[in-house]
């Protein structure tokens, strides 16, 4: 399964950080969405793969099969933060499209 | 009523974070004309923030009292709740920023703050997300409020609208969105070798890791350290920030010269905490930094030569001001900290004033606002726009140019580092500390770094003298005497205000000296901040 993960979180890697890197506003929307989407992975990772495993632990459970809580909170605050502030760079992008009339992301209109 | 203080007084700590959160929220419910209520409210909270920040600098100041006031959100003890830490440094840095704060919002009440909708919620929720980054001891509370600080500086950033602004924006938010990715792998790894995200746990942990786990944790505060050194504005991670910051509007770009130091302060931090601890992490990255901060002080001094405006060499000065911290910080003596600190006060209100004065130095009788439509029209703002069209100047002050020229030449003199401001002895002491460490300091660097760092500061100055003389000479002697320039009460206040402040921090540097010294002091003796944070006694504070 980690091998899974970890391919999977370098996919979306680096497909991301290739289309951050590419001259259009919505190329570098869709990159910096693929970016969040691998470190909430990444994140989750962080607490170590664990499955069937309960994040509580009670009576009688075996402490042998435990997923750590914090990664999972963290990447709930992490997923609501870069949603949000994905949005937020929407309406950047589509401001700037309005005022210059490109969707470079130079808004000096030359498209490739 | 004594008891009202007595509870508030218990809650110190928190209140520069709650106050501008509340204040903010309930900002949104008023309409936008309700403009008057607006400025009272910002100005109300600023002052409560002023009042907790200096309670604050009273108990960590007192020898009498714990140097550290810990508070522990909801009670639960750290490591497993999340903690406050006031101790001298941040304190400082939240005085600084409040201080800074209150002046923009002033200078802002003039004209900016009508100038666009929910101005004043998120210029409070800046200042929050400052505070908060200041105050927290935890690792991952620290991006949630760097979070919060960027989300209201994007709202700010673009204040105004226009095209310049929304270009540089498109960039800024770009950048910052994936510096916060940065950010989170470097979290994650440290919380996955070390199990924890309280700083002081850290510290404790990262002592304790067998060589295989350090190679991670090494990668991981590296990963960490990019994020910090994107924010605080180093070469070669800094492109951006000369043009987002000449593009803000001026009481915004103001408040964004506390927003490199952030960064700034949370690699001091993190370098207090961990260079100590044990041999494996002696001075880890300080070689780098020591680099990084030479190359942002010679990129921000060619900068500063090439910009024809002003604004954009505010832009570069506060890449030099970063980048000698960062040289200076990777010293790791607290001889020189405390110096250094000295010069981060005087360093940043003397940015921030400049901020101030481009606009005004740059504004004509009669000249329109620098504002364009908004692109995205909503109802009431179309309302307002027509209600603000015929805004009138006001009264202005006599002799105008005179003012702002004694201003400039004020401002001049703290940045370039001259007698007889704080900047100059901020300066000598840094040099003269660097110089006395000798091979004591810059353990990891080759001999004679420290001679580096003596030259490049002593050229930069030199540099920027040259260049602020030149833009001085252009502004006010070579223009023609027909333009007169307008300057309202309300914005010359602010200037006023932190002119006076840089006059007090020279006259006042002894004390001033010795508390920095005293809290570069409290950053040596880790053990005291290790205990004070894990041990806090249980809390008898209510909910």
């Amino acid at each position: 399964m980690e091998i899974v993960v970890a391919i999977g979180i370098g996919v979306l890697t680096t497909t991301g950080v290739y289309l951050l890197l590419r001259p259009r506003t919505f190329q570098v929307i869709i990159g910096l969405s693929l970016l969040t989407y691998a470190v909430n992975l990444f994140i989750l990772a962080m607490g170590r793969l664990v499955v069937g495993g309960a994040p509580l632990l009670t009576e009688g459970a075996d402490p042998g099969k435990f997923a750590d809580p914090v990664p999972q909170s963290l990447v709930l605050t992490s997923i609501v933060i870069s949603f949000s502030m994905t949005a937020l760079f929407l309406v950047v992008l589509l401001a700037a499209r309005g005022l210059t009339g490109t969707d470079h992301v130079d808004g000096d209109g030359m498209t490739t | 009523m004594s008891g009202v203080l007595e509870a508030l007084d218990r809650h110190v700590s928190i209140l520069p974070i709650l106050l501008p959160l509340v204040a903010s929220a309930t900002m949104l419910l008023l309409h936008e004309r309700r403009r008057r209520t607006k400025a009272v409210i910002g100005s109300l909270t600023l002052a409560a923030m002023l009042a907790a920040a200096v309670r604050l600098l009273a108990v960590v100041a007192d020898p009498s009292t714990p140097e550290i006031v810990v508070y522990r959100l909801a009670d639960w003890g750290a490591p497993y709740g999340i903690v406050l830490v006031a101790d001298r440094l941040s304190v400082l840095m939240v005085i600084v920023t409040v201080l800074l704060g209150a002046a923009g919002l002033t200078y802002a009440l003039a004209r900016w703050a009508t100038l666009g909708p929910r101005f004043h919620s998120l210029y409070l929720l800046l200042l929050m997300g400052l505070c908060g980054a200041f105050l927290t001891g935890d690792l991952f509370n620290l991006y949630v409020f760097f979070e919060v600080l960027l989300a209201a500086s994007y709202g700010l950033a673009l204040h105004g609208s226009g095209k310049r602004r929304v270009k540089a924006g498109l960039h800024y938010v770009a950048i910052n969105l994936a510096t916060s990715v940065v950010f989170l792998v470097g979290v994650s790894l440290v919380y996955a070798v070390t199990g924890t995200l309280n700083m002081a746990d850290l510290a404790v942990k990262a002592g304790q890791l067998g060589p295989d786990d350090l190679v991670l944790l090494k990668a991981g505060l590296s990963v960490l350290g990019v994020a910090f050194l994107v924010k605080s504005g180093a070469w070669p991670l800094a492109f951006w920030l000369p043009t987002t910051y000449s593009a803000a509007a001026a009481p915004v770009a103001a408040i964004f010269a506390v927003m490199t130091k952030v960064g700034v302060y949370v690699i001091l931090r993190l370098a207090a905490l961990l260079w100590p601890g044990g041999e494996a992490l002696a001075f880890f990255g300080s070689s780098w930094l020591l680099y990084v901060g030479l190359a942002t002080v010679l990129f921000g001094t060619f900068g500063v030569l090439a910009s024809s405006e002003l604004p954009r060499m505010a832009g570069y000065l506060t890449m030099i001001s970063s980048g000698t911290l960062l040289a200076v910080i990777a010293s790791g003596e607290p001889v020189v900290l405390s110096s250094a600190l000295y010069y981060l006060i005087g360093s940043t209100i003397g940015i921030g004033v400049i901020f101030l004065l481009c606009e005004l130095v740059n504004r004509r009788d009669g000249e329109a606002a620098q504002v364009v439509g908004p692109v995205f029209h909503d109802d009431f703002e179309t309302q307002l726009r027509n209600e603000f069209e015929g805004v009138e100047l006001g009264v202005t002050l006599p002799l105008a140019t005179t003012l702002l020229a004694a201003a400039f030449f004020f401002v001049a003199l703290q940045l370039v580092g001259l007698p007889p401001l704080s900047g100059f002895i901020a300066k000598f002491g840094m040099l003269a500390a660097v110089v006395e460490a000798g091979t004591g300091g810059y353990a990891n660097a080759p001999a004679g770094a420290a001679w580096w760092v003596v030259g490049v500061i002593v050229f930069s100055g030199f540099c920027v003298l040259v260049a602020l003389m030149r833009k001085g000479v252009s502004v006010f002697w070579a223009e023609p005497s027909a333009t007169t320039r307008v300057v309202r009460p309300l914005e010359a206040v602010p200037v006023a205000f932190l002119i006076a402040m840089l006059v007090a921090l020279t006259v006042l540097a002894r004390p001033t000296l010795r508390y920095t010294a005293a809290a570069s002091a409290g950053l040596e003796a880790r053990a005291s901040y290790l205990s004070g944070v894990l041990q806090a006694p249980e809390g008898e504070q209510e909910p």
